[in-house]
């Protein structure tokens, strides 16, 4: 059934509507508006009397279509509109809310030759990064003002907030670090294995596994996970608090965000970081001396002896050394991209992601800078 | 009417709701009946804004049952729950509104997923409902961080009125309004209740919108509600009920209330 039925009648027009009028039918009554021819001229009965359930909503569409086809209700419009058949009582409501309809919906913009748009793109995104890494280099500031502050006034690092952090990143991480440097470990062992015994050189196996473990990837996979686990968790959490004021409202109590927030979770992760690295290290070599054992057969008297062999005094720090700078990095990079959250959880959900990626591409980055400096200072 | 006693929109029977060992409401029985308002009121942490999570059936209850439009809440089908949604319109505390969505959006979030139509609909009815509400029209492109206090109560409400629902649940409206605002939006609540028959039940602690608005009020004291209207609530000599109608602002609010009632 149609929900809309126009006849034309002496001098004017007459508009039955019919059926099911609520919201339900909104798409068929939209439809049929529409469709109204825009030459009506006169006067337009609305009858209501069939109209079952007359939602506001489309009632509120009729009034406009009306509108928009030149209909008033003062004697000099074009189409004069009364309703008659017990019209809905919102019917009044509605006139006094005035119809409204927004500007269409703005046009895209005209298309700038190709080359130019690509020029201000490329500005616009230099002059962003610029402000950036700017705004990165003050929150480092702001980092530093604060543990300078410390010396000052000891109370300025918050040992309970640090304790807190120092457990959630560090020792709940324990297991899942622990469990992939030994699988990490021994997949490499056994690689190593595979290629080393083709000509006889097993036993290097144990120089492989010490020395990669213990310069390289015991530090980069707990760096890694600790990017994945805290970083996010940093991020997130500061987000949240920006999204509920908190932040704002421990600013104006007059504590340093800084101070409270972000300083503790640094530190806490510049101390549990290289702890980790330490049982990475360990675990590390562990999983290498099991694979040895099943796979090459040395026993883990022989790999031990082996390993001291294999080891430069150095070999352990050179690894260990880089921890603090890692857990630097991801604190900061987690830290700063929760500050930055502003109204809406999309942005959270951004900046979070941004967290992660960015301090695992930063650890890396430094990583490969380690290496170099290692390689020239002969460490 | 009173006496016929018409089924009521909501009823909750023998409510039993505990967070671990602290029980907030124990044994609590509310009766909604069809176009009234009815306003609830209660002190801080007296599970206002638990029993209307409950009633929405956001929150299982420890005991108890709860019934919208004569029907158990937790017996119901996935499409007859859809339903029962539809036709309840919700507001809450701090409006939550979709913050990565603009207003207009918000507004037609609901519509999108349960009346699909053109966008140029669309963008009618949160017209409409902006309107309805009190806001102006360029509020539809702003988002929710954007907006003042007052405005996201108002959008959350515009939000809740978009389905056309027959039951409104508000949770504080005209806390963080301006007097005028928010007898302004007293007005809107007659307005709509009366033209669209809606029920409404409103949390509220403004003492001037439960005297302009609402029919009776439940009061939870002790785990428990007592129902009854205004005046007999002022009769009331519970402590705490007489404490909450007689104090220096329940006073206030009862003249201005007899005032407008005169005018």
């Amino acid at each position: 059934m149609n929900a809309l039925t126009l006849q034309q009648d002496g001098e004017g027009w007459r508009l039955c509507l019919n059926g099911d009028w609520s919201l339900a039918s909104i798409r068929q009554i939209d439809r049929e508006l529409e469709a109204l021819p825009g030459s009506m001229l006169g006067t337009l009965i609305c009858d209501w009397s069939r109209a079952e359930h007359p939602g506001i909503g489309p009632v509120w569409l009729l009034l406009a279509r009306l509108s928009a086809l030149g209909a008033g209700e003062s004697s000099s419009a074009g189409l004069r509109v009364r309703h008659e058949g017990g019209p809905p009582p919102t019917i009044d409501l509605l006139r006094n809310l005035k119809f409204y309809r927004p500007a269409a919906h703005p046009a895209p913009a005209t298309t700038m030759p190709a080359i130019e748009s690509a020029i201000g793109e490329l500005g616009r995104w230099a002059v962003q990064e610029g402000a950036e890494a700017g705004a990165a280099v003050g929150f480092f500031g702001r980092i530093a003002a604060v543990l300078g502050e410390i010396f000052s006034r000891p109370r300025a690092l918050r040992i309970p907030s640090l304790a807190r952090h120092i457990f959630d990143t560090g020792v709940t991480a324990i297991p899942i670090v622990a469990l992939i440097a030994f699988l990490i470990s021994v997949v490499v062992a056994y690689l190593g294995a595979q290629q080393l015994r083709k000509f006889g050189a097993d036993i290097f196996v144990v120089d492989l596994v010490t020395i990669g473990v213990l310069r390289e990837m015991g530090v980069l996979l707990t760096a890694i996970i600790v990017a994945g686990r805290s970083g996010s968790a940093f991020a997130a959490e500061i987000g949240v608090m920006q999204l509920n004021d908190e932040v704002d409202a421990l600013r104006a109590m007059g504590f340093n965000p800084m101070e409270l927030l972000v300083v503790p979770r640094v530190l806490a992760l510049v101390i549990a970081l290289p702890l980790l690295t330490v049982i990475a290290d360990a675990m590390g070599l562990a999983g290498g001396a099991l694979l040895s054992l099943l796979e090459l057969h040395i026993p883990p008297a022989q790999f031990t002896v082996r390993l001291h062999e294999a080891l430069a005094p150095t070999t352990f720090w050179a690894g260990l050394v880089k921890a603090p700078v890692f857990a630097v990095l991801i604190g900061m990079v987690g830290t700063y991209r929760g500050m930055q959250v502003r109204e809406s959880s999309r942005e959270l959900g951004r900046l979070t992601t941004v967290a992660v990626v960015q301090s695992i591409f930063m650890v890396i980055l430094a990583d490969a800078l380690f290496a170099v400096l290692f390689e020239k200072l002969d460490f | 009417m009173a006496d016929s006693t018409p089924t009521p929109i909501v009823r909750v029977h023998g409510l039993v709701s505990r967070f671990g060992s602290q029980v907030v409401h124990d044994g609590l029985d509310l009766e909604v009946r069809p176009n009234e308002i009815f306003g609830v009121v209660g002190g801080s942490g007296s599970g206002k804004s638990v029993l209307l999570r409950t009633i929405l059936g956001l929150r299982r209850p420890q005991g108890g049952t709860v019934e919208l439009y004569g029907r158990d809440i937790q017996r119901l089908s996935r499409p007859e729950r859809l339903n029962l949604v539809q036709s309840c319109g919700v507001t809450f505390q701090n409006g939550a509104l979709i913050s990565s969505l603009n207003i207009a959006q918000n507004i037609q979030l609901p519509l999108r997923e349960y009346h699909p139509m053109p966008e140029e609909a669309l963008d009618d009815l949160a017209q409409l409902n902006l309107r309805l509400v009190g806001l102006p029209p360029d509020t539809a492109a702003k988002y929710p961080a954007q907006l003042s206090g007052g405005m996201t109560k108002r959008a959350a409400l515009a939000r809740a009125l978009s389905l056309e629902p027959k039951l409104l649940l508000l949770d504080e409206p005209t806390s963080g309004l301006d007097p005028i605002s928010a007898a302004a939006f007293d007005e809107l609540l007659l307005y709509l209740h009366a033209e669209l028959k809606l029920t409404v039940v409103m949390i509220t602690h403004d003492l001037d919108s439960l005297f302009r608005t609402c029919n009776r009020v439940g009061v939870i004291v002790e785990g428990r509600m007592i129902t009854d209207t205004l005046a007999g609530m002022l009769q009331n000599t519970h402590p705490w009920i007489h404490d909450y109608f007689h104090g220096p602002r329940a006073h206030a609010a009862e003249h201005a209330a007899a005032k407008g009632a005169h005018a």
